[in-house]
């Protein structure tokens, strides 16, 4: 075990104590030489796997033009092979997301699960409370919600007041990402690092100054 | 002369060979005389059959890669291609694409001999967990193959079942971001899924080969479930099973035709006729059907980590099976309390399937559940319970007693045919 202390103590140099303990730690220092360059041998190809530069480099951020986009109106721009939905919110579906009736029927309306960056911790969960911005993969298993930001009586459930809908499992969302109650999805939708660049102009994929978000951090995409 | 075999082949080129390298003996020992016990029933052939779907499975396989382009922006038309412009490129396809489901349906009735019959039991664990591990990798086989032609169902099962990594916690992000090797999946996936799925059917080769290994230790396993005890309880592989098989296989053949030249794409999706979309799912995602049981238990658990262990943990159930079941009596026929709880195990597994193929809504949530309890009920509690308090029936005193006419239990003649209907 331990050779050195194990010579310096008791049993005379060359007895059969000493050199069962020279071996055991010869073996033990062989066998983690060869751990170790298994391992290092392993990470090349292991890491071989993660994702390559160019594919990095392709998921930089990208410049998005929001004049054109009419209140009501949702755009979807694929970055790093996901739908960042944009939405410019109306006055009406601004005043819905504050509206006890529907917090209520939210499973975590103050957003405090880490699925969006500080700087859209909040009701509207944006930096600008009329533009949405969200990664529009459902929390459950991945497929798209749908957008159906009308208010209708009975579709797809009573009293809907505008927002997404999952077509695969059912789950639910209002119109800033926020995950129903009882449905199978478990958080809120991704909201990506973001930033104003121009007062129309969204640049995906960068913080504000300041700001350190990585949207990998966040519990579940 | 010292280091060479002493072979009993007289042709002269075959000594040759086998008294250096003794492949003709061991051949002729483990496949000629090889002693097999004299009741096999049909359901004994479905080994030999998964093998022989394994050999078209990797033929059709090697030929269709020859023109398929694992490439995202070029796969979906060059599988049309092989479907239309390749000479008898749909033929090989549909074989390919057929032979997926026939050898789940192979497999699962194997699967399911091994459980009627007690197979798993002492001393046959090795054998029995191998068989698992040869499951899993058909599963993993399949699923990336699924992948391949690059359909809108192709990528969203992709996208659903890589996403269930992200179950675990701190760890599953990573995985996921791993498996690929992208910020979604893409074309670095589809590429690594292509070379994993050429890859894993020979690694399937080689545990099959253990597999055989361990089964010509221990020997076959029979219909009575009793150890074979006298040269008369057993028959010499070639030709009485040789032949028995071969029937078997003619059979096969004839389902895996008619499903291959009549309804090639029954059990296919439609959506996969349809080029993979990242901007729009399908209504409803839904993977094979011989995954839907598998997917039924994921989606009963309301919660998403909890249904993905579940999930897992219906697999890796059946790694300790040996050692749930706490009965020595190894075939149903003669374990009368044991035997009704099989079939109910069947038909909850069914049903799990037809709810993996439904949206879960209504009543389809609630046979869901009640089927994924009773599945975990019946592994964890029931078999180690059972085998403490039942009174199996009488053992014959050997295999060749009822056979050769000595009396003993009448071999039932629908258990040969049964087979043949699900298959
Ligand atoms: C365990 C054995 C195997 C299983 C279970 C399996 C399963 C599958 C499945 C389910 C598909 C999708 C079929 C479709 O929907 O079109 C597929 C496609 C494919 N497989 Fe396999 N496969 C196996 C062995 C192999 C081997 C050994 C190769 C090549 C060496 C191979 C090459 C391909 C290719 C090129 C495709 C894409 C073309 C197509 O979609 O038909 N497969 N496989
Ligand atoms: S993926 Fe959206 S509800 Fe299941």
């Amino acid at each position: 075990m331990d050779a050195a202390s194990g010579a310096a103590v008791a049993p005379a140099v060359g007895s059969e104590q000493a050199r069962t303990d020279r071996r055991d730690f010869l073996r033990m220092v062989t066998g983690a030489g060869a751990a170790i360059g298994a391992g290092a041998i392993a990470w090349p190809f292991i890491d071989y796997m993660n994702p390559s530069e160019d594919v990095i480099a392709a998921g930089a951020a990208i410049d998005v033009d929001l004049s054109k986009v009419e209140p009501g109106q949702q755009i979807t721009i694929l970055w790093r092979g996901r739908p960042i939905l944009v939405v410019n919110r109306t006055k009406a579906a601004l005043e819905t997301l504050q509206e006890p009736g529907l917090v209520g029927r939210l499973a975590d309306p103050a957003s405090t699960v880490h699925q969006q960056p500080p700087y859209a911790q909040n009701w509207h969960r944006s930096i600008k409370p009329e533009f949405a911005v969200l990664v529009g993969i459902c929390t459950h298993l991945g497929c798209l919600p749908k957008y159906l930001p009308t208010p209708d009586p009975t579709t797809p459930e009573a009293n809907w007041p505008g927002g997404y809908f999952c077509p695969c499992h059912g789950s639910k969302y209002d119109l800033a990402g926020r995950v129903y109650k009882s449905v199978p999805a478990p958080y809120n939708l991704p909201v990506p690092p973001y930033r104003f660049s121009g007062d129309q102009k969204l640049r995906i994929g960068e913080n504000p100054p300041g700001a350190t978000f990585d949207l990998a951090s966040v519990v579940q995409m | 002369m010292a280091g060479l075999h002493k072979s009993e082949f007289t042709n002269p080129v075959i000594r040759w060979v086998d008294t250096r390298m003794p492949v003709f003996t061991m051949m002729q020992k483990e496949y000629g005389s090889f002693p097999t016990p004299r009741n096999f029933n049909y359901f004994w052939n479905f080994g030999a059959l998964a093998m022989v779907n394994l050999m078209i499975m990797i033929i059709t396989g090697i030929f269709l890669a020859m023109n398929y382009a694992p490439n995202t922006a070029m796969a979906f038309d060059s599988v049309q291609r092989i479907m239309r412009d390749v000479n008898y490129g749909w033929l090989l396809r549909y074989v390919h694409q057929n032979g997926a489901s026939m050898f789940f349906i192979v497999v699962y009735i194997h699967i399911f001999r091994g459980l009627y019959y007690g197979s798993y039991k002492y001393p046959r664990e090795l054998l029995w967990m191998i068989g698992v591990v040869l499951l899993i990798l058909m599963m993993a086989t399949a699923f990336m193959g699924y992948v391949l032609p690059w359909g809108q169902m192709s990528y969203w099962g992709a996208t659903v079942i890589t996403n269930l990594f992200s179950a675990f916690p701190i760890v599953g992000d990573p995985i996921v971001t791993w498996l690929w090797g992208g910020f979604s999946v893409d074309n670095p996936t589809l590429n690594r899924f292509f070379s994993l799925h050429y890859l894993l059917p020979f690694v399937l080769v080689g545990v099959t080969f253990l597999h055989v290994v361990a089964l010509h230790i221990t020997g076959s396993n029979n219909p009575l479930g009793i150890d074979v005890k006298s040269p008369q309880d057993t028959l010499p592989f070639h030709p009485y099973y040789t032949i028995k098989d071969s029937v078997g296989i003619c059979v096969y053949l004839m389902v895996f035709a008619a499903l291959v030249f009549f309804a090639p794409n029954f059990l296919g999706d439609p959506n996969n006729f349809i080029p993979a979309n990242p901007l729009q799912t399908p209504a409803d995602i839904v993977p094979e059907w011989y995954f839907l049981p598998f997917y039924a238990i994921l989606r009963s658990v309301p919660n998403k980590l909890g249904g993905v262990c579940m999930m897992f943990g219906s697999l890796l159930v059946l790694f300790v099976l040996p050692w749930l079941d706490t009965s020595k009596v190894r075939s149903a026929r003669f374990r009368p309390l044991y035997r009704p709880f099989i079939f109910v195990l069947v038909v909850s597994v069914v049903i799990l399937g037809m709810v993996g193929a439904h949206r879960p809504e209504g009543i389809w949530v609630v046979l869901g559940r009640v089927c994924t309890a009773y599945y975990f009920l019946h592994f964890l509690v029931l078999l180690p319970i059972i085998g403490k308090f039942e009174r199996p029936l009488p053992l014959p005193e050997s295999i060749s007693k009822p056979v050769l006419g000595g009396g003993g239990g009448p071999l039932p003649a629908g258990a040969a045919a049964k087979p043949m209907e699900k298959a």
